[in-house]
């Protein structure tokens, strides 16, 4: 099987893998220790060496990889571009298994960027260590080929992003955050159950073979997927359960929200990518519907709660359940269009979704106000900012070049795709939540650019500074390429999830 | 009757604990000073534990047919180490307090030595007989222990301590006659009182047989303060010196596991034992939520995770590695948190006021921005408060819920497994509310500063955390952090 072409000493990409983890992690270490005054500095150097490393997989993706390895399995084996295996703790069947492959490589780059510009963003010590240590658990999250692995990664995020809105929050920070941590958490005890009923059903947690060939009979997939599919739903977040995300946005510090929004959230929906469908794919066919109907549902809700939020941030992170609405309709029509759509929607929310809450969190630190009425005529005091949020506003609403649109478009598609009467519903009411997501971006720009300039906009001061331009223009190329080229994401996406969705060649 | 053969090699993890005691007394005697006592003490615990890993696993000795008493396994190794580092960390904690006299060293170290040796004869234990024997000998130092506590001239002396101990005492000896009642029954049912031999009784004897495992669980269930035999922990525990406090929710409940363990793994107890797993961990936690004193908010979290260790035990033999597991995790963390409560609080000679006097283990007010003065006895509480819960960097927490929750999914106690991840969900919210607090400032109504933490600092100077103290939590810390990256080490040495 796939064993057989790994090689057995260290490899230089296996080391890579290792090094993705150690390197965040030493840096949050050395970031504690060092002097507050060097922080800002040494923080940005391991979280860009961190991003360095987290684009180099590319370079080790095999050139001809196709339909080797057969064996008995019933459908192509998963085959990752880098695969490290060692045991760790073989009474509890945990082994340290790493990979990256086409699914999880663009999220891994994702994770490193937001990161390395988060990590020059900010001027705080603790944050900035704090900052790093999500990076491990969230690289460790798309690294891990191990369920019991990636539960463990799952839950390093919970408490140190429970301190960076607790610590740095706004003024009902602690409300907010101990909402976030017992939320999340009531989440990720859910998926504990589901990975260890699979674990001690299939007698293994090594992803690659649990994917690969079925071991699970249909009730367990079921009882499985309805675990972990709620666990991830807690995270993504999927209406209803999307109720802490507004409040920890609205407390968290500026780059608190960019990684809970850019990076965090994924960890649900590639996690219901991976895991869920790869564990539980008969589970997932059963269910399929309720989630299609829940994401549209989200999509609606999250429009029309949008449409009447008069705060900055609220509103955005209102959005974010929108989007994440779109990716769970790709996900719930189990095509590979749909999960394509998915994927891509992840990176693209990923990016717009950090400008927007980077540009949100500016505005409001510098208006002192968060609130739309308070919030006008930014236009004329501060022009380029305006213009970014407009950019970025206009990119969030999925406008035809930009990244957000692919994603939301396909998503529809794939649900037509599906086809019969019920599918098409979805991707009529989809569709029409995607012209809501317009109205109400448009009129987050009406209230916040146009108009008489208030007192408080007036006051704010309205130069770009070095520091902002390096974290933001990242984010604003990275829109535009994707949205002229969605390629990028998608390139090497076709395999593994063929595998993942058990479809034969 | 044939006289036994006596394999001394076997017996000496209890050679050396009981000479660690009896060296205690002899160093008061003769030298009476406090630094000969104590060091003779620690290192005597020490060096009980290393005996007990040198032995290791041992022929067994004190055998009759079909079953020994005195069963040197690698489990009751590690776990009889095990109660010699927690008798040496407890030490190392208590030093503070012995300096100012607080409590007279010579005693002190000699009962919590005799109990020591309890705690490594109800480790190594092959039969119910010697196991009430060595878990009566952990537990009876401890009334005096709890209740011992001098009080300077100008101190106004409190009762607590001695209710606590009259309480403790009434409470354990009634549970001891509960549990013997039950070795009685069964021995009248089965006729036998070696672990390796208790089973089912034949037909006639079954219900009997029955009622005596019930009452033997219910009677040790006391112990490890189940619910709801678990009135007099919360009390007790803030009525004693902190270190002891330490001692009675690691050590002593360590002792009633391993009791429960041994006749669990024999007995069908699951009913009783599942329906006690469930009302400890969630009462227990409940209970936490509401706590506003840092000791009872402790005693009622280990209340709850020995709930989840009770949740292990009801599967019968199958759970108990996974039980011991987060026993032993559980210990080490535990003990870190009660070791940071000590560095914080230390005992005070010049004592302004009553109040201050009666505050030992404090409030969780009391707490508030110390880890600004402290930032590594921070750390580690967070590292331990973490580990309680269960997340990381607690990651010996996390592998020992990961092990009770795996062994009990495999066993097919799903709803069990899900009673207990609900009540990791609630026990957070304690545990991150105690974290959180040390590292809050506190703002004064009235004073508006640019910074308030200058004023706390000013308010609240740093005091030097006692040498003794700040190696044991050292050694603590490391032992956390390399089990929580190495369990396989204590996982494979359990089964």
């Amino acid at each position: 099987m796939y064993r057989d072409y790994v090689e057995p000493a260290w490899s230089a990409p296996q080391l890579l893998l290792i090094a993705l983890l150690l390197v965040p992690a030493l840096g949050a270490i050395v970031v504690a220790l060092a002097p507050a005054a060097r922080s800002r500095l040494v923080a940005g150097a391991f979280a860009t060496v961190t991003f360095v490393l987290s684009v180099l997989p590319i370079l080790m993706r095999p050139n001809d990889f196709g339909w080797f390895a057969y064996g008995p399995a019933d459908r192509p084996p998963l085959v990752p571009w880098i695969d490290l295996d060692l045991p760790w703790v073989p009474a509890l069947g945990l082994e340290f298994h790493l990979g990256v492959d086409g699914v999880s490589y663009p999220l891994i780059v994702l994770t490193g960027l937001l990161t390395a510009l988060c990590c020059a963003y900010t001027k705080k010590k603790g944050l900035a260590a704090l900052l790093l240590v999500l990076e491990v658990g969230v690289l460790g999250t798309f690294l891990a080929l191990d369920l019991i692995l990636f539960f463990l990664f799952f839950e390093v995020v919970l408490l140190p992003m429970y301190a960076v809105i607790a610590g740095w929050g706004g003024p009902n920070r602690r409300a907010a955050a101990r909402k976030f941590v017992l939320y999340t958490l009531a989440g990720s005890v859910l998926l504990l159950l589901g990975v260890l009923l699979v674990v001690t059903k299939a007698g293994t947690g090594d992803l690659i073979l649990l994917t690969g060939s079925p071991h699970l009979d249909r009730t367990t997939q079921y009882a499985a997927f309805a675990l972990l599919a709620v666990a991830f739903a807690v995270k993504a977040p999927l209406w209803p359960l999307h109720t802490w995300l507004p409040d920890a946005h609205t407390e968290a510090p500026t780059v608190g929200s960019v990684i809970l929004a850019g990076v965090l959230l994924k960890m649900g929906t590639y996690g219901l990518i991976r895991v869920g469908l790869g564990v539980a794919p008969d589970g997932a066919a059963w269910a399929s519907p309720v989630l299609g109907i829940l994401a549209v549902i989200a999509i609606i809700v999250g429009a029309l709660i949008c449409l009447r939020q008069t705060e900055l941030k609220r509103l955005i992170a209102y959005s974010s359940v929108g989007h994440m609405g779109f990716v769970l309709l790709g996900i719930a029509t189990l095509s590979v269009a749909g999960i394509q759509a998915a994927l891509l929607g992840n990176i693209a929310h990923g990016l717009i979704t950090g400008l927007l809450f980077f540009l949100a969190g500016t505005i409001k630190d510098r208006a002192g106000t968060g609130s739309l009425n308070q919030l006008s005529g930014l236009r004329e005091t501060a022009p380029r900012l305006a213009a970014l949020l407009g950019f970025a506003a206009i990119a969030s609403l999925g406008l035809p070049g930009l990244a957000g649109f692919w994603g939301e478009a396909f998503a529809v598609i794939a649900a037509v795709d599906r086809g019969g009467p019920f599918w098409l519903t979805l991707a009529a009411v989809a569709a029409i939540g995607g012209a809501l997501t317009a109205a109400y971006f448009l009129r987050l720009l009406r209230r916040v650019t146009h108009g008489p300039a208030t007192p408080e906009v007036r006051s704010l001061s309205p130069a770009i500074t070095g520091t902002e331009w390096l974290a933001w223009s990242p984010l604003i190329l990275l829109t535009l390429a994707i949205g002229v080229a969605p390629a990028l994401v998608l390139s090497d996406t076709a395999q593994p999830l063929t595998t993942l969705l058990g479809i034969r060649p | 009757m044939r006289s036994q053969a006596v394999d001394h090699i076997a017996l000496l993890p209890l050679y050396v604990a009981a000479g660690t005691a009896v060296l205690a007394l002899l160093a008061d005697l003769f030298t009476g000073k406090r630094p000969a006592i104590i060091g003779t003490t620690v290192v005597g615990a020490i060096v009980t534990a290393a005996c007990a890993l040198a032995v290791g696993p041992w022929d067994p000795t004190f055998c009759a047919t079909g079953g020994c008493s005195w069963v040197p396994t690698w489990p009751a190794a590690v776990t009889a180490a095990l109660f010699g580092a927690l008798t040496a960390a407890v030490l190392a904690f208590s030093v503070p307090a012995l300096r100012i006299g607080a409590a007279p060293a010579g005693e002190y170290c000699f009962l919590l030595a005799c109990s020591m040796t309890g705690g490594v004869t109800v480790a190594y234990a092959g039969d119910l007989l010697t196991l009430i024997v060595g878990l009566e000998t952990l537990t009876l130092p401890l009334y005096v222990l709890v209740g011992l506590r001098r009080y300077a001239p100008i101190e106004r002396p409190s009762t607590r301590p001695a209710e606590a101990s009259v309480m403790f005492f009434l409470i354990s000896v009634i549970s001891t006659a509960i549990a013997l009642l039950g070795i009685a029954l069964n021995y009248a049912a089965t006729g036998t009182v070696h672990l390796a031999l208790l089973g089912p009784a034949t037909t006639p004897f079954a219900a009997l047989a029955g009622v005596g495992a019930a009452l033997l669980v219910i009677g040790l269930a006391f112990k490890v303060a189940a619910v709801p035999l678990h009135a007099w922990a919360p009390g007790t525990y803030d009525g004693a010196p902190i270190p002891v406090a330490a001692y009675l929710s690691t050590a002593s409940k360590l002792g009633g596991v391993l009791a429960l363990a041994a006749v669990v793994a024999h007995l069908d107890t699951g009913a009783v034992m599942s329906a006690l797993a469930v009302l400890t961990m969630t009462v227990g936690n409940l209970v936490a939520l509401r706590q506003t004193r840092m000791v009872r908010l402790l005693a009622w979290s280990s209340v709850a995770q020995a709930g989840y260790i009770l949740a292990a035990l009801a599967m019968g033999a199958p759970g108990v590695p996974a039980a011991l597991a987060y026993a032993v995790f559980f210990v080490v963390l535990e003990s870190i948190a009660f070791g940071v409560v000590v560095a914080l609080r230390p005992p005070v000679t010049l004592i302004p006021t009553a109040e201050q006097a009666e505050a030992d283990g404090g409030t969780l007010a009391d707490f508030r921005g110390a880890a600004r003065r402290h930032p590594w006895l921070g750390a580690v509480f967070v590292l331990a408060m973490a580990g309680l819960a269960g997340l990381p960097p607690g990651l010996a927490g996390l592998f020992a819920k990961v092990s009770v929750v795996e062994s009990l999914v495999a066993e097919g106690w799903i709803w069990l497994a899900a009673v207990v991840v609900v009540n990791a969900v609630i026990a957070l919210a304690y545990y991150v509310r105690v974290s959180a607090l040390l590292y809050t400032v506190p703002e004064h109504p009235g004073i508006h500063v640019a910074d308030p933490g200058l004023i706390y600092d000013a308010t609240h100077p740093r005091h030097r955390v006692a040498t003794p103290v700040a190696a044991a939590l050292t050694v603590a810390t490391v032992t956390a952090v390399v089990l929580g990256f190495a369990p396989q080490l204590l996982l494979n040495a359990l089964t």
